[in-house]
């Protein structure tokens, strides 16, 4: 069995965006699949903090403090790139004209609510920041994450433990076991599963029930 | 002759009272008011509620004026950051209120205020722990809940150029909250790296026009630390 390395996740999901998407990835995980989309593939990244048209980590001469994406480290803008502020960054993401948001999570359910931002009701502080507005206006929502928690718990399940982010809009997970479409009335239904990696191998590692068709 | 250019620090920060809201751009360091946020903590002004993106880190700018026990209440979105120690500490001990909001709605909360609009619906938070207490109502099918603008008594803003109308050219990823929290205040101060002369400023480059801005003052801030 050869479960996805982190970078083959990204990878994975880099290779499902096409050409013309604008696409949001979150702070983490999400933020590598960049990394993994050809430059000559016309792929306008977005970032919260008003950046359109990001392009990859500028080299040490490049470097310019300016000009940073949303988890503040520094970026480069592609030609054709733009800069908008923070309310009309939000109106983008919030009016629907994000093809596709990738974030990272805590939890995915069966009926694609997403729980990403907050380990409990009484979390001492918790941190929001963008992913409730992404979750909730991004035509497309795909979570990228390990298949379990450190502790070997499932994090595909049947129902949200933790606090929801947003409700009903995921539409795909990337693990490292494989990737798993969100199908409405549904669940989970496996498109792809890592080398070696079998059916009943991943269901025993979910908390919901994953469908072939 | 209109002149928002002011000449000290002091000019730039008279009449900021006690319980005022403060707005603070920037997004991390790139576009935020250092300057400013040390005129405040020198100034005086206490019991604040302070609006801004993160909550401060280390122990200068906004931790700093935590630390000193001048603020009440932080709204912001993402408070926890590497270095974000003052506040956590001060939440922690129950001396710091907090107001989480997501950053979408923390920014059209102030555009709306800017805007003379006093609340809006939106889906973003829609049947989640921060929907409660607001009321929730349904359009074609989906649901929202109702967010109330966010006024504030004063903006402390960063901006790249300025003329003496307040007219605000950014730099960058620098623009990020501040036109937004230029619009919301009552008095609206910009820090700013150059001047130029009226009509110098290029018309299409101007992001807020002098309307929303009341001071300026010109401090070589140089680059964004971090």
């Amino acid at each position: 069995m050869q479960p996805f390395s982190r970078s083959q996740m990204a990878a994975r999901a880099a290779s499902d965006i096409p050409e013309g998407w604008v696409v949001n990835l979150g702070i983490g995980m999400p933020t590598a699949i960049a990394d993994h989309v050809p430059l000559d593939r016309e792929v306008i990244f977005q970032s919260e903090n008003g950046v359109i048209g990001m392009g990859p980590a500028p080299d040490k001469a490049h470097e310019n403090p300016w000009l940073i994406n949303a988890g503040k480290a520094m970026v480069t803008l592609r030609p054709g790139g733009s800069y908008v502020h923070h309310s009309d960054s939000f109106a983008m993401i919030r009016g629907g004209h994000i093809d596709l948001c990738v974030l990272g999570g805590f939890e995915v359910a069966e009926n694609g609510d997403l729980a990403n931002w907050a380990t409990s009701e009484n979390d001492s502080a918790p941190a929001v920041g963008g992913a409730m507005d992404l979750g909730a206006g991004a035509k497309r929502l795909w979570v990228i994450m390990d298949h379990t928690t450190k502790d070997g718990r499932p994090k595909l399940v049947d129902q949200c433990g933790y606090p929801l982010t947003a409700l009903g809009t995921v539409n795909r997970v990337y693990t490292n076991l494989g990737v798993f479409d969100v199908v409405k009335g549904t669940g989970f239904v496996v498109r792809d599963l890592a080398p070696g990696v079998t059916l009943e191998y991943a269901q025993s590692q979910s908390a919901a029930k994953l469908h072939t068709t | 002759m209109i002149n928002k250019i002011v000449q000290s620090m002091a000019e730039a920060m008279e009449g900021i009272k006690d319980g005022s809201t403060v707005l603070i751009g920037g997004f991390g360091s790139v576009g935020q008011p250092d300057a400013l946020i040390e005129g405040l903590i020198e100034q005086g002004a206490k019991d604040l509620t302070c609006v801004a993106n993160n909550a401060g880190t280390g122990h200068v700018g906004l931790a700093r004026l935590m630390e000193l026990g001048r603020v009440r209440k932080i709204i912001c979105s993402f408070p926890r950051s590497a270095g974000s120690v003052v506040f956590e500490e001060l939440y922690k001990a129950g001396k710091l209120e907090l107001e989480i909001v997501p950053q979408g709605t923390l920014a059209e909360r102030m555009r709306a205020a800017g805007a003379g609009i006093p609340a809006f619906y939106t889906a973003t938070g829609a049947g989640t722990l921060l929907a409660r207490g607001k009321e929730a109502r349904e359009f074609d099918g989906r649901d929202y809940i109702l967010e109330k603008s966010l006024p504030a008594d004063v903006a402390l803003i960063e901006a790249w150029e300025a003329d003496r109308w307040g007219n605000l050219i950014y730099k960058d990823s620098g623009r990020n909250f501040n036109p937004v929290m230029a619009m919301a205040a009552t008095l609206t101060i910009a820090q700013v790296q150059n001047i130029g002369e009226l009509g110098t400023l290029d018309p299409e480059k101007i992001v807020t026009p002098g309307v929303y801005v009341n001071r300026v003052l010109r401090v070589d801030r140089g680059a964004p630390w971090a």
